[in-house]
């Protein structure tokens, strides 16, 4: 396997999973709580809320790399704060790729988990504060195992799509081999020299690999909660 | 535990206005869809709040807006039973009877004697979606028993039930009340249900409370009778098993004399209740000779009541008991049944049904 791709293609899967994996994780909590506001809430300027969560799926994704970039770079207001108080930086770094990738995979992840929110009956979390339960207790108890699936098939979702993540990526954070040239990025990168269709096309088979296996694990994940939260 | 309820509240063009007692006992929160009986339980159980009044459960006050009281739904300790079962569907049976105790931190009844008093022992092992109507509504009301509740409320229970899982959960409602002494208040636009029942009824039209007392007053007064359907109408006794003749019925023994049913499974000494339809009662101003119809009853008529159609309705004491006998109109001209009017009842033994007969419950509880 490792003979099989060179070690610059080797690189840039790994990271590519790696970014892929840390954009998803990070971004599960959030998304949980945009799609609890977004399919429960009650409050002023949930539509605000609905747009933004959206717009990365219309924006063109240079431009959201750009508004990145202009935000969280060294000298962006966002990106000066977190360098001068924390020390990070994430421009040009392969965090930021990771950064990139959630953003541009969050409108997915939310309208999964929302679905599976709004599906969920409140006549049974009724029934559990009936007997007792306080609304953290209903919402661990009854609403998480029943909104499971959705979590999963969001984060599966979520986790593809920053597999693919190109244009808010490169924008943002660059090309650079090793830190920010993911698996996009290297069959880019590979297509712009001679000679490079080979390893380019080795990359795809990567990519199409797994993106296929994502489907399959979130098919087989969410079919097996599913079946043992209705018990069939 | 007794309840005390006084709300208001207005909901677009629907104003209701409800105040009433319910004693110790079963008391039946009776009206027709759309009176708003499910909003009174509802507000009782703090799923809904009432714009004005005050609720309290033996003594405890649950709501009351000029206090500025209003306990959580989860902290009520009421037991809810919803119509349709509302069983956790990623739970087996055994965790969702579980689910109540855990949530409710009360956990000092035995899952297993619930299971007993339920018949739902069995059911255990299985998961929500097996059961069928009738199971998954036995289940609700163990898991709600389950919870400890100060009283419980239920909501239609078996309104969602055909006949024969109705007749199939009924028996274990009395056995329940029998059982655990717990307070329920039972909301039903079904008359079968409240005579089998309730110790108390509460009538409500229109978001406010028309009636109020004990089965025996309530479903005898003439008043009453539009509003309990006049199909539907009828009086409930509370009889006394005398015998089990050999041939297939039963003799009982009311204050006004001497009943016979199709078999009653009890017991002689066993107290019972029997619902007697107003159409099912036949008067006749002298003793009937050579008739099938086995029962007949000297009684004394209270009220005659006429009414737009061709029918009236008799009301009439027999020993402590009151009757309802739907007659028409030509009958009672033609035999001069007005008050005061010394005539007998006549009912077949077969026009009474064993749904319409509740076992060891005694009326005023």
């Amino acid at each position: 396997m490792t003979d099989w791709l060179g070690p610059e293609e080797w690189e840039a899967v790994a990271l590519s999973l790696k970014v892929s994996f840390w954009a998803t994780l990070l971004s599960l909590p959030f998304g949980l709580l945009c799609a609890l506001a977004l399919a429960r809430g009650r409050f002023l300027g949930r539509d605000v809320l609905n747009w933004l969560v959206h717009l990365p799926l219309v924006l063109p994704p240079v431009v959201t790399g750009y508004l990145l970039l202009l935000s969280f770079g060294r000298r962006g207001p966002v990106g000066s704060v977190l360098h001068d108080l924390f020390g990070i930086t994430l421009a040009f770094q392969w965090t930021g790729a990771a950064l990139a990738a959630s953003i541009m995979a969050f409108p997915l992840m939310v309208r999964a988990m929302r679905l599976a929110i709004e599906a969920v009956d409140p006549k049974l979390e009724e029934a559990a504060a009936t007997l007792g339960a306080d609304r953290f207790t209903v919402f661990r108890t009854v609403t998480l195992p029943l909104i499971l699936p959705g979590i999963i098939a969001g984060a599966v979702l979520a986790f593809a799509k920053a597999m693919g993540e190109f244009g808010a990526t490169i924008t943002f954070v660059s090309n650079i081999p090793g830190e920010t040239r993911t698996v996009p990025s290297a069959i880019y990168a590979f297509l712009q020299v001679p000679g490079g269709e080979s390893a380019a096309l080795r990359l795809v088979v990567v990519a199409v690999v797994i993106a296929i296996g994502a489907l399959v694990l979130s098919e087989w994940l969410s079919r097996r909660v599913a079946r043992r939260i209705s018990g069939t | 535990m007794s309840l005390s309820v006084d709300i208001r509240r207005g909901l677009g063009g629907f104003h209701l206005q409800t105040q009433f007692e319910a004693p110790d006992g079963v008391t039946v929160l009776f009206g027709r869809s759309g009176s708003g009986k499910t909003t009174v339980v509802k507000s009782i159980a703090g799923l809904v709040t009432p714009e004005q009044g005050r609720i309290a459960v033996g003594g405890r006050v649950l709501f009351d807006r000029s206090g500025g009281v209003d306990v959580p739904v989860h902290k009520r300790r009421l037991g809810y039973v919803f119509q349709d079962s509302r069983l956790f569907p990623h739970l087996s049976v055994r965790d969702n009877l579980a689910y109540a105790a855990r949530a409710s931190g009360r956990g000092t009844r035995d899952p297993g004697e619930v299971g007993q008093l339920l018949g739902i022992s069995h059911l255990f092992d299985r998961r929500t979606h097996s059961l069928s109507g009738g199971e998954a509504q036995r289940v609700a009301i163990g898991r709600a028993l389950l919870s400890e509740p100060d009283m419980l409320l239920m909501d239609e229970p078996l309104a969602s039930l055909d006949g024969p899982r109705k007749a199939e959960i009924l028996p274990y409602l009395e056995t329940l009340r029998r059982e655990t002494g717990l307070s329920i208040l039972y909301v039903t636009h079904n008359m079968a249900e409240v005579a089998r029942l309730a110790t108390h009824i509460v009538l409500i039209d229109e978001g406010r409370v028309v009636r109020s007392g004990v089965p025996e007053e309530v479903l005898t007064d003439p008043d009453m009778v539009r509003l309990l359907g006049i199909r539907d109408a009828g009086a409930v006794l509370s009889a006394t098993v005398a015998a089990h003749p050999d041939d297939g019925l039963t003799e009982l023994t009311v204050s006004g004399g001497r009943l016979y049913l199709p078999s009653v499974e009890a017991p002689v000494g066993t107290q019972l209740r029997v619902r007697i339809l107003a159409q099912d009662v036949i008067l006749a101003r002298t003793r009937p000779e050579q008739i099938s119809a086995l029962n007949v009853l000297p009684v004394k008529v209270l009220t005659v009541r006429r009414g737009e159609g061709p029918g009236v309705i008799v009301q009439v004491q027999a020993g402590q008991d009151r009757l309802l006998a739907r007659i028409t109109r030509r009958s009672a001209d033609a035999l001069n049944i007005v008050e005061g009017t010394d005539c007998f009842a006549v009912m077949k033994s077969l026009a009474v049904s064993q749904t319409d007969i509740a076992v060891g419950l005694q009326s005023g509880l």
